[in-house]
């Protein structure tokens, strides 16, 4: 079922591309390619069955075994929520590039080969073979900003790509180590021995100076850094501002709704299971960085001329409250905390989902701005929006309101739990994101004011309302905000049996 | 004592080469006087070749493997294996210059050819020294009327002269250094004197002799340091006499080394090994082998003409087969003669290619643009030629080299002599860049203005292509070669 | 049955020299090389792995106990299926030869029949045969086919410059194979019953004295052709002269031809040769601490090289330097894993560098006539010839050892046997693999993501990508992929043989 649900966007994308010659037939293919694959992934939610502890839909193959490189794919509740949220941002993402006729069908079947590696990522178990998924979908995000991006687009996909790299190589030599001393790429068996704690011990094989216990912190902040700059944490940011303002704001809704999530899955999937005792030892450090990446952005995100930029900025103060969530959970001497633990790490997946749609819908949003601008984005350039395009401006404010946590809107559960689960576990920490939260209203308030409020510019006078068939395709996402922010067991029902085990001491 | 009637059996095979000479000369003064060149030639090459063909008949008779005392006519297997070689080399030669048109006195040539090759069969079977000095100066004066023949050409003339003045100085060598080997051991057979030469210690004569020797073949094959007169004569003797003096002497004068050294010298071998060094003739060789493939082949390099060309790879040829001494075993003396045969095979084949080129005056590089437009069948037999003769599988140069080398090395234990063997090796891997130089103006150079096809005889490429055949066939089958030679010298 | 491949690629170039037209000539030529890879295939069926599938044995020149024997093992199945595909490939490559196209085809087929013939050959002289049959259409192919870049194309001589490259890379195989002649003369006298089999010389032992020196030089003869640093300098010069389809082969195949004799022949008959000496220089223990030196060497020179070259064809040239390092590492990691990468990255790169020259000589040069990268970056070739563009990208991924390409099968295998062995050797080679996807990246967004000049890139429509060339691209991906996803095609046969009696001295003696 999974490989079925990797392979169809692969094969649909090498369809369109066929198709290119027919424009419209090929775009008209893509969109059902991606409403089809979104429909498998809902199924596979149906089928999945949440109280079962483990992978489910697990398909193992023998690829190279000499080398301890096997097929092996399966999810728990984290790859169910992750699939279906990545199906989800790209059926949108292609539902809102329709009619911007720039985008070529060669587009779309870059979407969805970026999709096809985005579910790849999300199901493989064994590192080969995850690591495969985690470069290819790289490669279509670099060209979806190389070709189609704005004028800085040369410069932001190769300084994105480079970026990425370093650390992919980085995580890459991680795990060589990690296979040199214990032979295994499989996650759950690395895992296993983590859990058995002969992890460490293992080290010794590989005759390097110092320590095991040094080797295996080495090797943890290596694969930190892969999934840092991924997220990505600050200091490892810089890439991203540049790379989501000259991707055409389409496309940035997959980058930023499902590819930043990569990096928080690999936190989750890797990061936490594998090397538990040293995140744990490196603790303090990494809240310094998840507070830095939720303070910093905020203030920089208030300071944008540019709208794309600020949203990015955004993305990156959302993220960290993600990356805050599972440092404060990387803490497994102290029993009783687990309920904290476990609020946490659910607060984590909501905010996943919640950010995955919500900025999302952002970008969309910005697109439609776009559109009607022919290309003006900028924060100052506008004014009063509101009066001019009430319906436009009604939807972008919830979707901004539901960004930065207003009850009842998607975002406010997941910000809600962890801060919940943190407070107890990292008090200082979450004091000082408490301040982050605020600067995120301040900033996002700011952007209704500067953009729906104020005198209205004359330019814009005769702006376009949104048309019929964009209220109804943005109606969706819209509603989904409010069913999430009201009813959480949504998404929580799905995996609380995986947070359970984290909670209480981390394996699959 | 031996009577006429056993000198008479033995030596049936010279005679009727010789008759055969004498019949072309006279038909040719005679009958066909005032016969255009051409019929003359064919006349003349037809005769030559019904005596080279019944000469090999003959050689076939068991009644001309026996020999006569005082080691002056010693017919064995292997002699007989390279006279046929040698009549058969004759044949392609006469055929090749049957197209030739540079002379009016067809008669003389054909019989000096076939005279000069009864002088190398009277050379190869024989243990005699006298016989051997006379032989071989027989052989020199046809080979140097043979140089001169064009006598349009001053070049042709001028090379005759060196040729026979150099061939005169090392005929000096050679009876000095023979006339101390009969002072030394008071015999002029070689199997004598090896007897009596034997001993431990190393008479400072005999080592004098030894040089002296080793100078006056030297310069008969062609060595370094005495390989002056080789790029003159190679370049201003009519082609066909110098794929003969390249092919057929070559073949002789090695053979007869061989025996010299071998039979003669066969107790005072000694040994250029790196690890244990006794003087001797083969340190000599060693020696005379390493300055011939380095400066032969070095020289090469920078020739624009390829006759001189040729002359230079021949005197690296030179080298190779002098290791062909060095190791003394029958083996060793097998490895020798096919090498040798092949090569002359190679080399006359290459100047027949060139001879056919004639028509178009010069023998440049240049010349020799775009052949393979104007003369693909041409071109393919100069590269078959040149690549056999750089030692490319799978043709027969390749093989001889390997052959020669591998007997080298089991010549001294514990690879004593693989020194010379490496620089041997590495010299042939310098010699593949001027063959492929000559290759590449042939195939890859290309001249519009100049492309138009070559006419060559008939005759001329039917030959050209049988030698490019055999170069093939012994190349790919050493053994059809080998077989009879192994049995041939096994038997002796 | 096998034997035919060497016979047909023969046969077939003879064919294909006397064929009337050219068209004709190409699809013969195309037949042969079918032939060729079907043959492969049915012996295929019916190998077992860890084998030896003898197929001919034949007394050829007994006088010198030299045997015709061609047999198959897991290693040498594995190198005729690359010359089967490579041979295709560089057949639909070179379709549009146009130039003495039927002699193009003969000397081509010449040079296959003879890389077929090297692999067969399970006699060490009949090897060397092959070896040097394989030298003169190499010179032929570039000295008269090779391309020139457009600057001295105006000058006085514009082939001067193919010529010059065509001679070194003769020169430097010669001079390769002469060291391996005197290793095989050395060989020979040593034999019992001077055989040169190697199923004779595989149980020989020779002194460990003589393994010392003859093994260097075997070693070196035969890596001089798989372009170990620093007798690689043939490899750019020669790849860059040559014609696209020569390119392809000498990159894919030729450089194989040297691998495989170190491995065939300098380290399965010497295998004590790797045994440590008394003494360090220099901190190097052994000819195998010198030679993986070297290799590494060349992995990281050639990957710098090739990062500041301004011909595209030259990257690739220095970039096969680099990848063959690898090949060279693997082998003198002198691990099971290692020594499999090795044969595997023999086999991957053969696929992967056929593939980029493919891209480079035929579908880039062969249409703007130019390889220098401050002429291509204008014309924003991504848009104009989107294939190539796409067919390069995944070459690129291939190369640079992307999971799910054969490569990175191969250079991982080769870094864990380094890393079990050599450490020091997989962190440099590591570093050379991160030069390495920087050039790619280099060449790939200088080539066709440049800015196209307003006004240049449509002036001349390039000509579109024809079938054949379609096809030859799609069978190189597809073969580079399949092995890349199902790795155990390939180590199935290859792991079998390296447990097999022939490679016992290695394994016995240097084998830890």
């Amino acid at each position: 079922m999974i490989t079925i649900l990797t392979l169809f966007p692969i094969f649909g994308g090498l369809a369109v591309l066929a198709l290119s010659r027919a424009r419209t037939a090929a775009r008209a293919l893509a969109l059902a390619i991606a409403a089809a694959t979104l429909i498998m992934a809902i199924l596979i939610w149906r089928v999945f069955d949440p109280g079962h502890i483990g992978m489910q839909f697990q398909e193992v193959h023998e690829w190279a075994p000499s080398l301890g490189i096997a097929y092996h794919v399966g999810v728990d509740g984290l790859g169910v929520l992750m699939i279906t949220l990545a199906a989800m941002v790209t059926l949108m993402s292609l539902v809102a590039s329709w009619s911007n006729q720039k985008l070529t069908p060669v587009y779309c079947a870059l979407i969805l080969f970026l999709e096809a590696g985005l579910f790849g990522t999300f199901t493989a178990l064994n590192f080969v073979h995850w690591f495969i998924f985690w470069e290819l979908s790289l490669i279509p995000a670099f060209f979806l900003i190389r070709l189609y991006g704005g004028p800085g687009r040369a410069r932001a996909a190769t300084q994105f790509f480079l970026y990425t790299m370093v650390g992919s190589i980085a995580l890459l030599l991680a795990f060589l180590a990690l296979f040199l001393a214990t032979g295994r790429f499989d996650f759950i068996e690395l895992t296993h021995l983590s859990q058995a704690g002969q992890l460490t011990p293992a080290l010794a094989n590989l005759h390097w100076h110092g320590t095991t216990a040094h080797i295996a912190q080495l090797l943890f902040w290596a694969s930190f850094l892969g999934f840092a700059v991924k997220t990505p944490v600050v200091p490892f940011h810089t890439w991203l501002p540049a790379a989501y303002a000259e991707a055409p704001s389409e496309a940035t809704m997959v980058l930023t709704g499902a590819m930043s999530k990569m990096g928080i899955y690999g936190f989750l999937r890797i990061l936490l299971p594998i090397f538990p005792e040293q995140m744990q030892q490196a603790r303090t450090p990494l809240l310094i960085l998840a507070v830095a990446s939720i303070v910093l952005p905020a203030f920089a995100a208030w300071v944008q001329k540019d709208l794309k930029r600020t949203f990015a900025y955004s993305s990156i103060n959302h993220l960290g409250y993600c990356v805050l969530g599972v440092c404060v959970a990387a803490q497994f001497t102290e029993m009783r905390l687990a309920p904290e633990r476990a609020a946490a790490l659910t607060g984590v997946l909501l905010q996943i989902f919640s950010h995955a749609l919500t900025a999302a819908t952002l970008f969309w949003t910005v697109a439609l701005i776009e559109r009607r601008t022919g290309g003006f984005r900028g924060v100052e350039e506008f004014g009063g929006l509101r009066r001019v395009i009430p319906v436009f401006a009604g939807l972008m404010g919830i979707t901004i309101f539901a960004s930065l946590g207003l009850p009842g809107l998607s975002g406010f559960p997941g910000e809600f739990l962890i801060f919940k689960g943190s407070f107890p576990l990292a008090t200082w920490a979450t004091v000082v994101s408490v301040l982050g939260l605020l600067m995120t209203a301040v900033f996002l308030l700011s952007v209704i004011q500067k953009v729906f409020s104020g005198p209205v510019n004359t330019r814009w006078q005769a702006m376009q309302d949104l048309t019929t068939a964009e209220r109804l395709t943005l109606a969706p996402a819209i509603a989904l905000m409010f069913v999430v922010g009201l009813y959480p067991q949504l998404i929580t029902g799905m995996i609380h049996a995986t947070i359970a085990q984290w909670a209480t001491g981390v394996g699959f | 004592m031996i009577s006429y009637s056993d000198l008479l059996r033995i030596t049936w095979p010279e005679i009727a080469v010789a008759l055969a000479g004498l019949l072309a000369l006279t038909l040719d003064l005679t009958i066909l006087r005032r016969s255009a060149t051409a019929l003359r030639f064919q006349v003349a090459a037809l005769i030559a070749c019904i005596g080279c063909i019944a000469g090999i008949a003959l050689l076939h008779h068991p009644g001309t493997l026996s020999s006569l005392p005082d080691s002056m006519f010693v017919v064995t297997p292997a002699v007989r294996l390279v006279q046929i070689a040698l009549l058969v080399l004759t044949v392609l030669t006469v055929v090749l210059s049957a197209s030739a048109r540079f002379t009016g006195h067809v008669g003389e040539y054909i019989a000096i050819i076939l005279f000069a090759t009864v002088a190398m069969m009277f050379l190869v079977a024989t243990q005699n020294l006298l016989l051997i000095f006379v032989a071989l100066e027989f052989l020199s004066l046809s080979l140097y009327v043979l140089a001169g023949f064009d006598k349009t050409s001053p070049q042709s003339a001028e090379a005759a002269l060196k040729y026979f003045l150099f061939g005169g100085m090392s005929a000096g060598f050679l009876l000095f250094g023979m006339s101390l080997l009969y002072g030394l051991s008071g015999s002029i057979e070689l199997p004598r004197i090896a007897a009596a030469l034997g001993g431990p210690q190393l008479d400072p004569l005999l080592l004098v002799a030894i040089v002296m020797v080793a100078i006056g073949f030297g310069f008969k094959v062609a060595a370094a340091p005495f390989h002056l007169w080789a790029p003159d004569a190679y370049q201003g003797a009519p082609t066909v006499s110098a794929g003969f003096i390249a092919s057929s002497s070559k073949v002789a004068s090695f053979f007869i080394f061989a025996q010299v050294a071998v039979i003669g010298l066969a107790t005072a071998a000694g040994s250029g090994g790196a690890h244990g060094y006794t003087p001797g003739w083969v340190p000599v060789l060693c020696i005379v082998a390493a300055l011939s493939v380095v400066l032969g082949n070095l020289a090469a390099i920078a020739q624009t003409s390829i006759r001189r060309l040729l002359a230079y790879s021949a005197i690296g040829h030179a080298g190779y087969m002098l290791l062909g001494l060095i190791d003394r075993t029958p083996q060793g003396l097998s490895a020798l003669i096919y090498y040798v045969i092949t090569y002359a095979l190679a080399s006359l084949g290459a100047f027949g290619v060139l001879g056919a080129l004639e028509s178009q005056g010069v023998d440049r590089l240049e010349s020799l643009r775009c052949l393979s437009k104007r003369a693909p069948g041409l071109a393919l037999c100069l590269l078959v030629f040149l690549l056999s003769l750089a030692g490319i599988p799978p043709l027969s140069g390749f093989f001889a080299k390997f052959y020669i080398f591998a007997t080298t090395l089991n010549a001294e234990p514990h690879f004593g002599l693989l020194w010379l063997v490496l620089l041997a090796i590495a010299m042939s891997a310098v010699s593949l860049y001027y063959y492929l130089r000559v290759l590449k103006y042939a195939f890859v150079a290309e001249d519009a203005a100049g492309a138009k096809p070559l006419a060559v005889s008939t005759l001329t490429r039917i030959t050209l292509w049988i030698i490019a055949a055999l170069v093939i066939l012994f190349g790919c089958a050493p053994g059809l070669l080998l077989g009879p030679l192994s049995h041939a010298i096994q038997l002796q | 049955m096998l034997a035919w491949t060497i016979y047909v690629s023969f046969i077939g170039a003879l064919a294909a020299r006397l064929s009337p037209s050219k068209q004709l000539a190409r699809v013969l030529a195309l037949l042969t090389a079918i032939a060729g890879f079907g043959l492969t295939l049915a012996a295929l069926i019916h190998f077992q792995p860890g084998r030896i599938l003898e197929v001919a044995s034949v007394a050829w020149i007994p006088q010198l106990g030299i045997e015709y024997h061609l047999a198959a093992d897991g290693i040498s199945m594995t190198v005729l299926l690359l010359t089967g595909i490579a041979a295709i490939a560089g057949i639909l490559f070179s379709w549009n030869i146009e130039h003495r196209t039927q002699e193009f085809f003969a000397f081509y087929l010449v040079l296959i029949g003879g890389v077929y013939g090297v692999f067969l050959s399970f006699n060490l002289f009949l090897l060397f045969v092959f070896y040097e049959i394989a030298i003169i259409p190499k010179y032929f192919l570039i000295a008269i086919w090779g391309s020139v870049p457009r600057e001295t194309a105006a000058g006085a001589n514009p082939g001067a410059a193919r010529e010059y490259a065509a001679m070194k890379l003769a020169l430097y195989s010669f001079a390769g194979s002469a060291l391996v002649l005197a290793g095989m003369a050395a060989v020979w006298t040593l034999s019992p019953g001077h055989s040169l089999n190697f199923e004779v010389l595989a149980q020989v032992p020779f002194s460990a004295h003589f393994q010392m020196w003859a093994f260097p030089m075997v070693f070196v003869g035969f890596a001089v052709l798989a372009g170990m640093w620093p007798f690689h300098t043939w490899a750019p010069t020669g790849h860059a002269a040559a014609p696209t389809a020569a390119s392809m082969l000498l990159a894919g195949v030729v450089m194989k031809l040297g691998a495989y004799g170190c491995l065939r022949v300098a380290m399965m008959l010497f295998p004590r040769g790797l045994d440590p000496w008394r003494f360090h220089f220099l901190g190097l223990g052994s000819w195998r601490d010198v030679f993986a030196v070297l290799a590494v060497i060349g992995i990281v020179y050639g990957a710098s090289v090739a990062l500041v070259q301004r011909d595209f064809k030259f990257v690739i040239g220095y970039s096969s330097v680099s990848h063959m390092g690898f090949v060279l590492l693997g082998l003198m990691t002198l691990t099971q894993i290692g020594l499999d990468g090795a044969v595997f990255q023999m086999f991957s790169h053969g696929i992967i560098a056929g593939l980029l020259f493919a891209v480079v000589g035929r579908m880039v040069y062969d249409r703007t006539h130019t390889r220098d990268f401050a002429q291509l970056e204008p014309m924003g070739l991504a848009r104009v010839i989107p294939f190539a563009a796409v067919t390069f990208i995944l070459a690129c991924v291939a190369s640079i050892g992307m999971p799910g390409f054969s490569g990175f099968i191969a250079e991982f295998q080769v870094l864990v046997g380094a890393w079990r062995s050599i450490p020091w050797t997989a962190i440099v080679a590591g570093i050379g693999i991160l030069v390495g996807i920087a050039f790619t990246w280099r060449a790939l967004t200088k080539a066709f993501f440049g800015e196209p000049a307003p006004a240049a890139a449509h002036d001349h429509p390039l000509p579109p990508i024809t079938f054949p060339e379609k096809c030859g691209a799609i069978l190189l991906l597809a073969t580079t992929l399949i092995v890349g996803l199902y790795p155990r095609i390939l180590t199935d046969l290859i792991l079998p043989t390296l447990n097999s009696p022939l490679f016992e001295g290695l394994r016995t003696g240097a084998w830890r």
